[in-house]
């Protein structure tokens, strides 16, 4: 079973991408800023992971740069799901070492299949 | 005393003079001979035999008349500093030689104005040189004894080789060169040097008169009160005097400047600008000492000869009469000297006139132009040459047949009067561009007319017909046509008379013809460098006007028939230099015109160069519009050159300011930008929300368990109320910060607003089980929007109970009137807020780092909101962390 960390402050947003990626068998992990994320990874180390940008205390690009640094997670992807999609911001996210940049607002089914061709 | 000795001693003083200025042309760089005290005793060639014998015959029969012609030139004298200087420098800039060539250049090279000139200055002057001669033999005369004789026949009149001798000296060392804007520096050493002995001389007669044959001054006054009435003599008696005073003042101020000899030694032969600054009280200081013993000399001369006849001559006649020979040799040397000083530089001057103005632009030019550069050279200074033998030999004519009728106070006064005419065109000139060479040739002839009729007429017509007939009836027995009287103004002497009606119709002709008849273009280019003599060197150089097309190589062939080969090929060479043109340049430009044209002008007169260089120049025509258009365009150039300096320094302010503001524009810009960012953003979250959650229960296929399927309902509500929401307040919020939002200010009871306010928000806060208090409960009004302050009072409460904790969480507002201000308060005893945040917390999206659990609460435009409202009331709104914990939010509003 893969697993996903989604990392967003919006729980209403976190609502549906958990109840999807759990019916497409995931394993799901919930982490609501960047910080927490970095909690949940010391211990979990996921197949891919979903990143929002504008989080209080530690924003997106900084928790994937930490990412980057843990060693644990060499073959994790990482993906950045935001509501930033100027062609600067996309352009920043992918040069950070970002595997995919996904808009919102999203459509689930999209999610899960971009998810899964990137595992693939 | 004999003949022969006395004439011995003439060529023997002559021999002195002609060494002294051979000396001199020799050593010319040396100190000795530029300075400012000989170029101040050059000035002196002023008195002539005029003032040596003159004036004491005037002073014996009018008294102090005679100082009228020396106080115009004292007068004169501070204003050198200004006049003389523009003169000067002009004259040298364009290698002027002659009064002529000033006039003809400030006119545009006109040919004709300066024949005119020369011809009046001939009228003028050439009586005057009679006069001097006149008083060479009288004088002789009177010394040898021989009173009674008149020579018989031009061969044994001593009078004549003494004019031939002094032809010689000023033809020898007047043509040195043929540049005649050179300096002739024998010739003014001389001359100083005779002024010394002039004054010397004088002084010494003056002195052995009054203190060796009187008693000094006082006795001299003592006798002479007795012999005849004197307070007549010392004073001025009446307003027509006083206008005769005034007018001859007047004559002789002109006089100091026109006079060709004066014309010559102050400005042709001035070394260095800074001479004028010593001659301007050197000069009126020799004035008055050979002024001081003239009254007792005349009065000595009264007392002891008494014939009012011989009165010019009292400075030689007391010390013969008295037996001191020697003396009165002296005397008599020094007249020779003032006249033999005045004979040679009136006609250098006047043969230089003659010769560049007159003969060779009306007779020689075209010879000149076929012939070679060494004859050309020599034909010059022979032309020159024949001038100065010519107008002495001319003086010499009109002293034999007018010699009785001389007086030297009259012909002296009516050389004035008649080179005074050249005075509107050449002051004018110098100050007023408009004045036009058509006027100045009428003004001039009108001028000289008026002088003829007035003046020379009947001085001509009493001595051919030996009646007064013309001057006791006027011209066809018209009492308002007598000379001496015209139009009835009879209370003046003939030559102020003459004065009068020839500067008023000159002056008049002048300004009038000036006025109505425009120069042509060539004209109001020179005007224009005369007048602005200031930007002169900028101007000679640019603003020549000049359109056309000429070749180096045809101008350098006329340049060397005069200069020869080498100079001419110098010459270029340094202009092109100086203008860094290539050496090798084909056409010439107005500068190369204008510079070949002054290189010629020494030599020939400023007419003769420009018709010469013209002749091998295709000019065209430049109209006058397109003149001064030209000279506007150049004069408006340098106005905006220096508006553009006083703009620029401004501009430079400006910029700065530009800067600043177009930083504060970009920073709006961006912030502008962060907002719509913000915007969308926070609009989007809502909208994920509902658009994913959509999906998920639109998907049939999926058996969502049914409980789930109502939790993503009232998610999806929420998010509708949120973006709603959010929407308001988004408008809410540029509302009231572009002042757009109209405020519904009425007088309100704070008591009661704050009871509104925490009854519609106790449902909220009694849910989270926090306590709203209200302390105070006195009746405070002010005037306020209750709703928008109703607003704020539930925002600052939602803020409150945010930080908050349920069951001891404490909410209290409170208010008080302070100063002109309602101060209302909104404490809590939450979490506070860290000390990062409190400056940006009324700032819009604002979201404190450490609030992320109540975020879907807030629009994070609350606070913007309220600082906005209290602002909009011209009111304060503040934030500060409480001292145990909790903050506290208050604002002001103020009492109208």
């Amino acid at each position: 079973m893969k697993k996903i960390l989604i990392v967003d402050d919006e729980p209403n947003i976190v609502m549906t991408l958990e109840y999807t990626f759990k019916k497409h068998n995931f394993e799901v992990y919930i982490a609501r800023d960047g910080s927490e994320a970095l909690e949940i990874i010391k211990s979990v180390f996921p197949d891919v992971i979903m990143l929002d940008i504008m989080m209080p205390k530690v924003d997106g690009y900084q928790t994937l740069r930490l990412i980057k640094e843990n060693k644990n997670l060499e073959h994790t992807k990482v993906v950045f799901l935001t509501a930033k999609n100027k062609a600067s911001d996309i352009e920043k996210g992918l040069k950070l070492g970002a595997d995919k940049y996904l808009t919102k607002p999203f459509s689930v089914k999209k999610i899960v299949s971009e998810i899964n061709e990137l595992l693939n | 005393m004999s003949n022969y000795v006395l004439f011995l001693i003439i060529i023997i003083y002559l021999a002195i003079l002609f060494l002294i200025a051979f000396v001199a042309e020799r050593n010319s760089k040396s100190k000795w001979v530029n300075n400012a005290v000989i170029y101040s005793l050059s000035l002196a060639v002023y008195c002539s035999a005029w003032t040596y014998y003159g004036s004491i015959g005037i002073a014996a029969t009018s008294g102090i008349n005679f100082l009228a012609i020396y106080l115009g030139p004292v007068i004169a004298a501070p204003l050198w500093i200004v006049l003389l200087k523009k003169i000067i420098r002009i004259s040298k800039q364009h290698k002027i030689s002659s009064l002529a060539d000033f006039l003809s250049l400030r006119y545009g090279n006109n040919r004709f104005l300066g024949a005119l000139v020369t011809v009046v200055a001939l009228f003028a002057i050439v009586p005057y040189l009679s006069l001097q001669l006149k008083a060479v033999s009288d004088t002789f005369q009177i010394l040898s004894n021989k009173s009674g004789y008149v020579s018989t026949s031009v061969w044994d009149d001593s009078t004549f080789y003494i004019a031939v001798l002094l032809a010689v000296f000023a033809a020898f060392f007047g043509t040195q060169t043929t540049d005649a804007s050179e300096k002739h520096k024998g010739i003014i050493v001389s001359v100083a040097f005779e002024s010394v002995l002039k004054l010397m001389f004088f002084l010494s007669v003056g002195f052995y008169v009054t203190f060796v044959l009187f008693d000094g001054t006082e006795d001299i006054y003592a006798k002479i009160i007795q012999h005849q009435s004197v307070t007549e003599q010392v004073t001025i008696n009446s307003f027509e005097e006083g206008f005769n005073w005034l007018y001859t003042i007047a004559l002789s101020f002109i006089a100091i400047f026109l006079l060709p000899r004066q014309f010559q030694v102050s400005v042709v032969e001035n070394v260095r600008e800074k001479h004028i600054k010593s001659a301007i009280w050197m000069f009126p200081l020799y004035l008055l000492l050979f002024n001081i013993f003239v009254l007792f000399i005349a009065w000595a001369g009264n007392l002891t000869i008494n014939d009012s006849s011989k009165a010019e001559y009292y400075a030689l006649l007391l010390p013969l009469q008295n037996n001191n020979t020697t003396l009165a040799v002296l005397v008599f040397l020094g007249g020779l000297s003032a006249v033999i000083s005045m004979v040679v530089v009136a006609t250098l001057a006047l043969s230089n006139m003659l010769s560049n103005n007159l003969i060779i632009p009306y007779g020689f030019l075209d010879r000149f132009v076929k012939s070679h550069p060494d004859r050309n050279a020599k034909y010059i200074k022979n032309i020159r040459r024949i001038s100065i033998f010519s107008i002495i030999i001319l003086a010499y004519i009109f002293y034999i047949n007018f010699s009785f009728e001389l007086s030297l106070y009259a012909i002296g006064l009516m050389a004035f009067v008649i080179i005074a005419q050249l005075a509107p065109a050449f002051f004018i000139g110098l100050f007023w561009n408009r004045g036009s060479s058509k006027a100045a040739i009428i003004g001039i002839i009108a001028g000289f007319l008026v002088t003829v009729y007035t003046l020379i007429l009947p001085f001509t017509l009493r001595i051919i017909t030996g009646t007064d007939d013309f001057m006791a009836y006027g011209l066809f027995h018209y009492e308002a046509l007598k000379p001496h009287a015209l139009f009835g103004l009879d209370y003046l002497s003939p030559p102020t008379h003459a004065f009068f009606w020839s500067m008023l119709v000159n002056l008049g002709c002048y300004l009038v013809f000036s006025v109505s008849m425009k120069g042509n273009y060539r004209e109001r280019n020179y005007a224009e460098m005369f007048v602005d003599s200031k930007n002169y060197t900028a101007l000679q150089d640019s603003a020549l006007v000049w359109k056309g097309e000429a070749y180096v190589a045809a101008i350098k062939n006329i340049l060397a028939k005069f200069l020869g080969e080498q100079r001419t090929q110098r010459a270029l060479n340094l202009f092109f230099r100086k203008y860094n043109l290539p050496l090798d340049t084909q056409m010439a430009d107005a500068r190369l015109i204008n510079f070949s044209e002054k290189l010629l002008t020494g030599s020939l007169g400023s007419a003769s160069a420009k018709i010469l260089i013209a002749s091998v120049v295709k000019e065209e025509e430049i109209s006058l519009v397109e003149v001064l258009k030209i000279l506007e365009e150049s004069k408006e150039a340098i106005a905006r050159n220096k508006l553009l300096r006083d703009k620029s320094s401004e501009l430079l302010v400006l910029t700065d300011r530009l800067k600043i503001a177009n930083e504060e524009l970009i920073e709006k810009d961006k912030q502008k930008d962060e907002f719509l960012d913000t915007v969308a953003h926070e609009l989007k979250t809502p909208i994920t929300g509902i658009r994913a959650t959509t999906e998920l229960l639109m998907d049939e296929s999926d058996d969502m368990p049914s409980e789930l399927k109502a939790q993503f309902l009232k998610n999806m509500l929420h998010d509708s109320d949120r973006l709603s929401r959010l929407i308001n307040n988004i408008l809410d919020f540029e509302k009231l910060s572009k002042g757009r939002v109209q405020l519904n200010i009425e007088k309100h009871n704070i008591r009661k607003t704050l009871n509104l306010a925490i009854n519609s928000f106790k449902q909220v806060a009694t849910k989270k089980d926090v306590a709203i208090i209200q302390s105070n409960q006195s009746d405070i009004y002010a005037i306020y929007d209750q709703d928008r302050i109703l607003q704020v009072l539930t925002n600052l409460m939602s803020n409150a109970l945010k930080f908050t904790t349920p069951q001891t969480g404490k909410i209290i507002l409170d208010y008080k009137y302070e100063s002109g201000y309602l101060e209302v308060t909104v404490n809590d005893n939450g979490s506070g807020i860290p000390r990062a945040d409190l400056p940006y917390i009324f700032d819009k999206f604002y979201q404190s780092n450490n609030q992320n659990i109540i975020k879907p609460e807030g629009s994070g435009l609350g606070l913007a909101i309220c600082k906005q409202i209290i602002d909009n009331h011209e009111g304060k709104i503040w934030v500060k962390n409480n001292k145990k914990n909790g903050v506290t939010f208050g604002f002001k509003l103020p009492f109208k």
